[in-house]
């Protein structure tokens, strides 16, 4: 067995698995932990405070004016780079081909040429993420092993996927082996890592939102 | 446990005892809030004391750091592996010592951070959940501890001269105001916060004086006076219980339908959001901040004021009532009403920056350096709307201003809201 046919088959098998356990088993986790109930009376209607979940979901992506002028550099940093991502992950050709065959169905995609230049682009901002996170010093004091593995993973993906893409540093196969190993091995430290945020994000905002809603609250 | 008998514990003694306080906090909903932090750093942003210092010690979220690594050592879906690898270290005592700093002298549990978390995690939730931890380790700091033992044993924060019940008789006499006292079968219960019969028994006089006017029927209950809770203040979640149980039982007693809490921020989050749950059962009457009783006797026609000849005038929004609380309509419909000149801070309603004092900081002695350079955030504040009048809603936010105001000798007074109500009601046959 070659190594792209090992990274697309058994590898991938084996990682989407582990992925798959492991994000089921992260949240499964909870439900295990006890549930209190709020005896406190709710000072708005059931309907409200669920919509009031439900518009926290979506207005937190965008700072409050109190706050944007404090958060607006770095918060602008970090959608921009998850923007590139999902632009690079859900509208390259090839990607929609793989995982349309996962869900059976395609959608369209952006010229390659486009890709490139927004995966350019993610790329620094990528950096400049991590060149933020070592120099400021909140940031810096709050980070750990896991957030620097999460960023050099997600970052050996993307790199991987653009020599691939460029043909850069080998042969093809090997180019497109070594990225698709990238991705196994970013499907099998997902579930144990802050990249979990990606299932958590929603969820979080839109308790906190009916939370406070409840209280008839800003949220 | 009598006020001066804090125990003295070893630090081992110290750590199971956080450990465990912590752990038997610990649902699903704080899990789920600890696992979601990205530790993008962008809770400081948010909080006075980071903004005041920018010393990152003082991010929102690292102030459970202990707490957040306890669980997922202990308790978290991958603990067994953060055990093996040694990726979660133990939580030392050295470490717990040094969160006291954190968690009681610079947070004021005011909830602005939990508002800017793009993740929306509470983190001011929390906070509260690692003082009760905290208090478990005999970490508390003393002030708040033994002003929460001896409210838990007496009813009152700390001895008084005379007992606050012939303080607040005292004060009627003086104002010349009726203080209906220990009646059954009303509809309101009042209580009253201590910082008022200390310091603003004007205060006091005004809340009377707006019950008769509405012709309210209402007691003091001298069992339960006291509004304000030491035991949420210090993270004696037991003790919370018994004061608020104290109040619980005396509003049962004379059968209210409502709870009256005067005007404190943390007295109404300890009775309004968090009694029912330490009762354990939904309570049989309504809880009601002043404010919002007079909005809604105001909605209703029932209170009539006339125009405030005060000047230009600036609100503070009091965090556990307007941010925590959703108390943010009341107090403007009630300035409104009275045509006040309101002259919003830029931070305002939801947004507001804490005084500073709130969360028992106020008490503690070795915050009150921190605590002043925070307050001058809100000072530079109010003093920026040009307002010649500082109105709150909150007794605690009023000493804490009043003291600002003694220490950089600031050319503001803080006024009450009530009192400014009960100054200007339209006696029935008057015009306005």
């Amino acid at each position: 067995m070659d190594l792209l046919t090992f990274a697309r088959g058994m590898g991938l098998k084996a990682a989407i698995a582990i992925f798959c356990l492991g994000v089921t088993w992260r949240i499964v986790a909870f439900a295990l932990l006890k549930i209190r109930r709020d005896f406190a009376a709710p000072r708005e209607s059931i309907l409200k405070y669920l919509s009031g979940g439900l518009i926290t979901t979506m207005a937190r992506s965008w700072p409050h004016r109190e706050f944007i002028g404090r958060t607006g550099p770095g918060e602008a940093l970090g959608y921009s780079y998850h923007l590139g991502l999902f632009a690079v992950v859900l509208l390259f050709t090839p990607h929609i081909l793989l995982l349309g065959s996962l869900f059976g169905f395609t959608w369209p995609g952006l010229p390659s040429s486009i890709i490139t230049i927004i995966s350019v682009l993610t790329l620094t901002l990528f950096l400049a993420v991590l060149f933020r996170r070592v120099t400021n010093p909140v940031m810096r004091m709050l980070s750990n092993f896991d957030d620097y593995f999460s960023w050099f993973i997600t970052m050996l993906v993307m790199v991987t996927g653009l020599a691939a893409t460029a043909h850069v540093g080998g042969p093809y196969e090997t180019l497109l082996a070594i990225h698709i190993l990238a991705v196994d091995a970013l499907l099998i430290w997902f579930p144990f890592g802050k990249l979990m945020h990606a299932f958590y994000i929603f969820p979080s905002r839109a308790i906190n939102g009916a939370l406070l809603g409840r209280k008839g609250a800003t949220s | 446990m009598t006020e001066s008998s804090m125990p003295t514990r070893t630090p081992e003694a110290r750590v199971a005892g956080a450990m465990k306080g912590f752990a038997q906090e610990i649902g699903a909903l704080s899990a789920f809030r600890m696992e979601s932090c990205i530790h993008c750093g962008i809770c400081a942003e948010a909080c006075h004391y980071y903004i005041a210092t920018e010393d990152p010690q003082y991010t929102p979220i690292w102030k459970v750091e202990p707490f957040k690594q306890a669980y997922k050592r202990e308790a978290s879906a991958l603990a067994p592996l953060y055990r093996l690898f040694g990726f979660k270290r133990e939580v030392t005592a050295d470490q717990l010592a040094h969160w006291q700093h954190l968690l009681f002298d610079s947070c004021n549990m005011c909830g602005r951070c939990s508002l800017i978390c793009p993740m929306g995690i509470d983190i001011a939730a929390l906070i509260e959940q690692s003082r009760h931890a905290m208090f478990e380790a005999g970490l508390a700091p003393q002030e708040l501890y033994d002003k929460a033992a001896h409210q838990q044993l007496t009813g009152q924060p700390e001895a008084s001269a005379e007992p606050y019940r012939d303080q607040l008789i005292a004060i009627g006499l003086k104002f010349d105001v009726p203080i209906p006292l220990d009646e059954t079968d009303v509809d309101i219960m009042l209580c009253v916060p201590r910082t008022d019969i200390e310091h603003y028994p004007t205060a006091v006089a005004a809340l009377a004086r707006v019950m008769q006017h509405l012709g309210s029927s209402c007691t003091f209950r001298s069992d339960g006076l006291i509004a304000e809770n030491y035991g949420y203040y210090a993270g004696g979640k037991e003790w919370q219980r018994d004061i608020s149980l104290r109040l619980i039982d005396q509003a049962i007693a004379c059968h209210a339908k409502i709870l009256l809490v005067p005007e404190c921020g943390h007295a109404y989050t300890a009775l309004r959001w968090e009694a029912a749950d330490l009762y354990g059962a939904k309570l049989p009457f309504k809880v009601s901040s002043v404010t919002e009783f007079l909005g809604e006797e105001l909605e209703a026609g029932r209170l009539t004021l006339k125009e405030s000849t005060q000047g230009t005038t600036t609100f503070h929004d009091p965090c556990q009532l307007v941010r925590k609380g959703g108390v943010n309509e009341a107090p403007r419909a009630l300035m409104k009403a009275m045509n006040v000149d309101l002259h919003e801070l830029d931070n305002h309603g939801g947004f507001s920056f804490c005084c500073g004092g709130g969360g028992g900081v106020l008490d503690i002695k070795q915050a009150a350096p921190l605590r002043y350079r925070t307050v001058e955030v809100k000072l530079r504040e109010i003093d920026a709307t040009g307002a010649q009048t500082l109105l709150t809603s909150c007794s605690d936010c009023r000493r804490t201003f009043d003291d600002a105001q003694a220490h950089f000798s600031w050319d503001k007074r803080p006024q009450s809201l009530l009192e400014l109500v009960a100054n200007n009601l339209i006696e029935s046959g008057a015009t306005p």
